[in-house]
């Protein structure tokens, strides 16, 4: 009998799918709407220390090759969601709370204000492609700057770390290599790709409201897997393997390049909120079909001789 | 639209409906339903949702009120100037019964018109209930005896029509005949109003709810509402009155562009 659950650092996952940062996630009903469709963790959308309301809309669209997002972090600041994300038992799932800072020290005062709540894990996004003062913007994805924020989450945070890297780089196993030094209990790989821009051109005007936006679905599955692969090779921590995953054979290929479990977020465009069951059924008839009883029997499949 | 992106299109006509309300009209079949909204964006400054609020078999129009910056100018625009749609998108008003009542609050008449053009094709008995806050703000006055449609209309300060608010026609109306469906689109507390008048006179209802969005296809979580966390754009806009009193912050609270919670 093929069995979906999974463990993630230490964290009871009844199947690998995980609500990727950034999709829905604002509340914590918004959260709960994705476990009540089956989504084995949930993350919310990322806290920074001020209120923001992000970028203008356009904010997604969407084109042959997938999707491109430029929200531009909105959220009411990490002091004032408390009460928002309190007693997140009845989500139904692990919760995973997202920040974004702009360097160590802000990184550091975040950690500390979301350790103190009632948060399953802590991810850390050093990878947005398009919010001026975050993410790549902000030259946090070289192997410096993640081990040094790293670091800094790491002292101020005992809950599991997930480190949410950039498929924008040359070696992306040597940053996920400087995350694991610095305590990092996981990878998520990876962000969104880019950043790219559309253009309107009866009006020859960007579209997005930021002009520039980071590149997720169809377009970027086989970087995402990819880079799964190659840090799979270096780490011994677990991937939340994520970029591009529409199907349960999109899921399979990532775990067999090296992932533990799935982050899902463009998926609920194209397949709507009911794609975390339609997934995890897939994964479970692909299981069934070929012979593998558990997750774990999948992963690092790609990496065998 | 098979993806979603822009379809840039030149202003056909715009109509001075009231004061500080225009329509805009553009010539695409768009085939939207009653309710439905679309993206409108003003390219290079800001994209919102809107309903639509004209249309036939080869145009569409939308009826903007100038409140903020992003309506304001377009307002201000012309025949010819181009703006980006993306949509229609949202579920829409469901016609049933053969008494139907409409009530419009503000601008809120703008997303019940196309339900009311519906209703006269099918013959549907169409009462619109539209209320305002004085007669300078009424819309569609003309457009409604154009129509032919029946129409009630209240001022809060009794400068044209009932004085007082919409809410008080339907009271009468629920107690005087037989209505099959209320529908409703206006200010939440409003909408709260005719909501709970209907349940208790046990009266079907369909009420177009608005929240902050900023995506419009379910994606950007930023018009989840408490404490199901469905998404307004997808699941919304338009709920029953059933489902509407189920809905936590319905008339309570909604939340901003940052996802901060705002009191009504």
């Amino acid at each position: 009998m093929e069995k979906l659950e999974t463990k993630l650092c230490g964290l009871k996952l009844r199947n690998p799918t995980v609500l990727a940062s950034g999709i829905v996630g604002v509340s914590k009903a918004s959260v709960s709407y994705a476990a009540e469709n089956g989504a084995g963790a949930v993350t919310i959308k990322s806290l920074t220390t001020d209120r923001r309301e992000g970028h203008p809309a356009p904010i997604i669209l969407t084109y042959e090759g997938g999707m491109l997002n430029s929200v531009g972090y909105s959220n009411p600041g990490i002091d004032n969601v408390e009460d928002e994300f309190g007693e997140l038992k009845s989500v139904g799932a692990p919760v995973i709370g997202s920040i974004t800072g702009k360097d160590a020290e802000d990184f550091s005062v975040l950690a500390e204000k979301i350790n103190g709540m009632d948060f399953a894990a802590v991810e850390i996004a050093l990878s947005c492609p398009h919010t001026p003062g975050y993410g790549t913007m902000a030259g946090q994805s070289t192997p410096e700057a993640t081990g040094e924020i790293t670091k800094a989450v790491r002292e101020k945070t005992d809950k599991p770390l997930f480190v949410k890297l950039s498929p924008n780089v040359m070696a992306i196993s040597e940053i996920a290599k400087a995350a694991e030094k610095a305590g990092a209990d996981a990878i998520t790989a990876v962000n969104t790709l880019g950043p790219g821009m559309i253009i309107d051109v009866k009006s020859t005007k960007p579209v997005l409201g930021g002009k520039i936006g980071g590149l997720s679905g169809d377009g970027l599955r086989p970087v995402a897997v990819r880079c799964v692969y190659d840090i799979y090779k270096s780490v011994k921590i677990p991937i939340i393997g994520t970029g591009g995953i529409i199907t349960g054979e999109h899921a399979v290929q990532m775990m067999m390049a090296g992932a533990s479990a799935v982050g899902i977020g463009t998926a609920v465009y194209n397949r709507g909120i009911g794609v975390f069951n339609k997934i995890n059924d897939e994964i479970s008839r692909f299981m069934k079909e070929n012979g593998y009883d558990s997750i774990e029997d999948m992963r690092g499949k790609a990496h065998e001789a | 639209m098979k993806h979603e992106l822009p379809i840039t299109l030149p202003i056909k006509k715009v109509i001075d409906e009231a004061e500080g309300i225009k329509s805009f009209m553009f010539h695409y079949k768009l085939d939207a339903k009653p309710a439905q909204f679309v993206m409108a964006w003003i390219p290079g400054v800001e994209a919102k949702p809107i309903g639509v609020s004209y249309q036939d078999e080869e145009s569409f129009g939308i009826t903007v009120s100038a409140i903020g910056p992003w309506s304001r100018k377009i307002c201000s625009m012309k025949k010819g100037d181009l703006l980006g749609f993306m949509g229609p998108y949202g579920n829409h008003f469901k016609l049933e019964g053969k008494n139907a009542v409409m009530v419009g609050g503000g601008y809120g008449t703008a997303l019940l018109i196309l339900l009311a053009e519906q209703a006269l094709k099918k013959k549907v008995k169409a009462t619109m209930i539209v209320g305002a806050k004085s007669e300078k703000y009424l819309i569609y006055r003309d457009r409604i005896k154009h129509m032919g449609l029946s129409a009630k209309f209240t001022t809060e300060d009794g400068s044209f029509g009932e004085k007082g608010y919409n809410t008080q026609v339907l009271e009468r109306m629920l107690k005087e005949s037989k209505i099959d469906k209320v529908y409703s689109c206006g200010p939440e507390l409003m909408e709260k109003k005719v909501v709970e008048m209907c349940l208790e006179n046990n009266v079907p209802c369909e009420t177009s709810i608005e929240r902050y969005m900023k995506c419009g296809f379910g994606v950007c979580g930023a018009c989840c509402m408490d404490a199901k966390g469905k998404r307004l754009c997808v699941e919304g806009t338009v709920y029953s009155g059933k489902e509407t009193i189920k809905i936590m912050e319905f008339g309570k609270y909604h939340r901003d562009g940052s996802a901060t919670k705002r009191k009504f």
